[in-house]
């Protein structure tokens, strides 16, 4: 029975697709573009976590989903690459669309999806092998077989996310190894070398320490320029320092909604919703 | 509540913690006795010679050999038939089914209620399909068959588990980076579980090589060397009890028996805790952390 | 940097084939492994069908005797044995595994509780027959001397308790593990006594886990083979003391299968099946009670 909410779960993003149909934009550079969520709603069996978001993300910029725990911002945040294809029982309404992309072949095939979007999760998790093979891994496994193509995707995502000269010499020894903060940042390698248009990332900082947060805040920052990022955070302070676009969320009556949504510096400095008002105080 | 004091002196208490450190200290020795009556008359007969020496006399002389070859063939053919079903029946509940649909539901169940069966149980169906219907009669091949059945729900649980641990840890981040369900199992949650598949092996062996009753009537009594897995092939511990009940005087090589079987399964377990604590150790990496 | 287009993806990359192939072998695996337990109560329904079917399933309690040759298939008193040895290994083991279990989780220093915890799993891997063996050479002997044959009731409840004294310790350990240690401390702190907390707080806390400890144990000895088949002296009849032989359902089948034939073996097969019911009814109480001590607790 759970097992059909499956294969309900995969019909708002083709419904999504086709609703877009003839409106595929080329696969360009241009910086132009948004993701579009549309009245988007998930439950888990009958308990409705998060109902009827409506957020514009426009592309290349940093946008953080802020609000208190419980309120559905991983929820939507998982529905982006559709990794909630992984949780038994849960079912989504509405679409997601990507305006720069074409949503109708994304649809039918998560994994292309996923190659798209890439992801960093709360704990750092990298596969216990060499910081070699977890590069390498997902371009093997995606069809990238030559081995100069290979090495110099490694070393040029190891120099974006500053692990280059701090690993290098040591490409073969065990990712387990490394610090806390040199682990997410490999993660965050490892996204990087599918070279991704969207990221996602699900509360990053929260098992770091500061200096290690310091500098993946940096590189939110740098890698903005080219990619979109949404992020979930629970400290304000961190949205403020990096996000262009704040959405804040609110369980109310038991369910997450988004209650206010704007230019971070106009949500944080002239709140409209008196919650957000109220939670806003702390920051 | 109401104390027994005599001089400062909790009598009700002290009572209790005699009797309860009374009972533990009959159960050690209960416990203790066997082992060490095993180690006391096995370590009379067991040498190299024993190990490597025909049985004679029906056993009351000579040693071992063809029987340990025996078990080792049955042993073998009972985890080879086993574990490619135990990794299926793994692979499905942990990747494959919808943990709480029906088809990993009755997968549960039919585990849960193959691991309560009584071993005699198993005895009778291994002698009815194996040996009759599919006319393997009593030879090492049926007993071994009709093992791998016993050892199934063992061998897939802890399959199931590593498998799991595996899977929490690492699959939404394969998932994430676009790789198939398969690839991320075969390529991360495998090699990330081994440690827990070679544990849960040497689990089902162990449990394989005490197991008895099923074998006393799917894989005979013949205490020559087998040629091949068709023929009838004794196992140690079907040779310690023909030895103790059917062959007088024959107890003390039963004892030989029984404690080169216990050396054999400790050995096993060294063997694993060893192996897993070195893939953990090359896992992890042996560096340590630095910030 | 080139984007990895779909282009190149779909030339290199068949995982569609190579996934939908795993999957189905999997799954073929998968329906084998849960086959055979439909396939192991076919084999026996279909064995001892045509028994049942003469007489009906009551002839197995009221047939004159156990004379299998004249058809007279009457089960009671291996039933009873079986029942004998189980309830009297449950008494005999329960308060040991009990002492163990509450000395090395709450009493004992760390290191003793180390060693004692390692003797108990050593103990639990010692196979069956090895058991049986030291019945045979040591237990049954000293019966012997106080009540002759030996081979008796008596020593298969002992060595029989011996054997599921590793089961029941391990399960106890895990439910007195389950309760929480504010409860201990709570009742320390009002100045009880180690030995009233234990009675009156832990073990009442965790008594559905003892419970289904024991149950587990329970199923483990009546459906134990080796031991009741080596110690026990075969002989069927309802015993009348504690030093008489016994016969239990177990040995019954491994001591006839290898010669019986026609309706003495179908009789075997019935047995079996008694055997598969009653263990499984036992699995299936210890494993529901032992959920519910788990869920009561978390």
């Amino acid at each position: 029975m759970i097992n059909d909410n499956r294969a309900i779960s995969l019909e708002p993003f083709v419904r999504a697709a086709s609703s877009v149909h003839g409106t595929v934009t080329h696969l360009s550079t241009a910086a132009e573009g948004h993701i579009d969520i549309q009245d988007l709603s998930v439950s888990y069996g009958k308990r409705t976590v998060v109902e009827g978001v409506t957020l514009r993300v426009p592309r290349n910029s940093v946008t953080a989903l802020i609000g208190p725990s419980g309120c559905g911002k991983s929820s939507l945040l998982y529905c982006i690459n559709r990794l909630n294809d992984l949780v038994p029982g849960c079912s989504v309404e509405g679409s997601i669309n990507f305006s720069w992309m074409d949503n109708k072949h994304l649809a039918k095939n998560s994994t292309q999806l996923r190659r798209q979007v890439g992801m960093l999760f709360q704990r750092p998790n990298p596969f216990p092998f060499s910081i070699r093979k977890n590069l390498e891994f997902a371009l093997r496994q995606h069809g990238i077989k030559a081995q100069a193509d290979i090495n110099s995707r490694i070393e040029s995502s190891l120099r974006e996310v500053g692990l280059w000269d701090e690993v290098h010499d040591r490409l073969d020894s065990s990712a387990i190894a490394l610090s806390g903060g040199q682990q997410q940042r490999l993660c965050l390698a490892r996204a990087l070398v599918l070279n991704p248009d969207v990221l996602l990332m699900d509360e990053p900082c929260s098992a770091l320490d500061p200096i290690s947060t310091q500098k993946i805040e940096t590189l939110i920052l740098s890698l903005a320029q080219r990619r979109t990022i949404i992020l979930v955070t629970h400290s304000l302070s961190q949205a403020r320092r990096v996000a262009d676009q704040v959405a804040v969320f609110w369980k109310l009556e038991g369910v997450g909604k988004l209650i206010e949504c704007g230019k971070a510096r106009d949500v944080f400095d002239r709140p409209r919703h008196e919650l957000t008002q109220t939670y806003l105080q702390f920051a | 509540m109401r104390r027994f004091h005599v001089f400062g002196f909790d009598v009700r208490d002290f009572v209790w913690t005699f009797v309860m450190y009374g009972l533990t200290l009959t159960a050690v020795a209960m416990l203790l006795w066997p082992l060490l009556t095993v180690f006391g008359n096995g370590l009379q007969v067991l040498s190299w010679d024993f190990l490597l020496a025909s049985p004679e006399d029906a056993g009351r002389s000579g040693g071992i050999a063809p029987i340990l070859v025996s078990t080792l063939g049955i042993v073998l053919v009972s985890l080879t038939a086993a574990l490619p079903l135990a990794f299926g029946v793994a692979v499905m509940l942990t990747e494959g089914f919808n943990p709480a649909g029906w088809p990993a539901t009755i997968l549960r169940c039919s585990l849960d209620i193959l691991a309560g069966i009584p071993s005699v149980v198993f005895g009778l169906f291994g002698l009815s399909l194996f040996c009759r219907q599919l006319e393997l009669g009593y030879s090492i091949l049926a007993g071994g068959l009709t093992l791998a059945c016993m050892i199934l729900p063992t061998l897939a649980r802890s399959l199931a588990f590593s498998l799991e641990s595996a899977g929490v840890a690492h699959r939404a981040g394969g998932a994430a980076l676009g790789l198939s369900k398969q690839s991320v199992l075969w390529h991360v949650m495998v090699p990330v579980a081994l440690p827990g598949i070679c544990a849960g092996v040497v689990l089902a062996l162990t449990r394989a090589l005490a197991e008895t009753a099923v074998l006393l009537f799917t894989s005979g009594y013949s205490d020559r060397m087998p040629e091949s897995v068709l023929d009838s092939g004794r196992s140690v511990s079907v040779h310690i009890y023909d030895l103790s009940t059917n062959v007088p005087g024959g107890t003390l090589n039963a004892y030989g028996s029984a404690l080169a079987l216990l050396l054999l399964l400790a050995l096993l377990s060294f063997t694993v805790h060893a192996l897993t604590r070195w893939m953990q150790r090359r896992m992890t990496g042996n560096t340590t952390r630095s910030l | 940097m080139t984007l990895l287009t779909d282009e190149v993806v779909a030339k290199v990359h068949p995982t569609k084939l190579r996934g939908w192939a795993f999957w189905s072998a999997m799954s073929m695996l998968a329906l084998l492994g849960a086959a055979i337990v439909f396939l192991i109560v076919a084999f026996l329904l279909s064995e001892s069908f045509p028994l049942i079917a003469q007489g009906g399933p009551i002839r197995f309690f009221t047939d004159e005797g156990w004379w299998p040759r004249d058809a007279s298939f009457n089960m009671t008193p291996m039933v009873l044995a079986s029942l004998y040895l189980t309830i009297g290994a449950l008494v005999v083991a329960t308060p040991l595994s009990l002492a163990i279990s509450l000395v090395t989780t709450f009493k004992a220093p760390a290191r003793l509780a180390h060693v004692l915890r390692n003797l108990v799993e050593l103990s639990a891997a010692v196979p069956t027959v090895v058991y049986g063996l030291w019945g045979v050479s040591s237990i049954v002997p000293i019966v012997n001397i106080w009540s002759p044959p030996g081979a008796s009731l008596l020593a298969g409840v002992l060595i029989v308790a011996l054997m599921i004294i590793p089961t029941i310790t391990v399960l106890t350990q895990s439910a007195l593990q389950t309760v929480p240690t504010a409860y201990v401390q709570g009742a320390t702190a009002l100045g009880v006594s180690t030995s009233q907390t234990l009675l009156r707080i832990v073990i009442p806390a965790a008594r559905q886990g003892i419970f289904s400890a024991m149950v587990l144990g329970a199923a483990r000895a009546i459906g134990e083979t080796m031991v009741v088949l080596m110690v026990c002296g075969n002989i069927v009849q309802v015993p009348t003391s504690l030093f008489d032989p016994v016969r239990a359902l177990t040995a019954n089948i491994a001591l006839e299968m290898p010669y019986a034939m026609g309706d003495h073996r179908a009789s075997l097969f019935v047995a079996g099946l008694l055997m598969l019911l009653l263990v499984s009814a036992l699995v299936a109480v210890g494993e529901w009670v032992g959920m519910r001590q788990r869920k009561m607790i978390s």
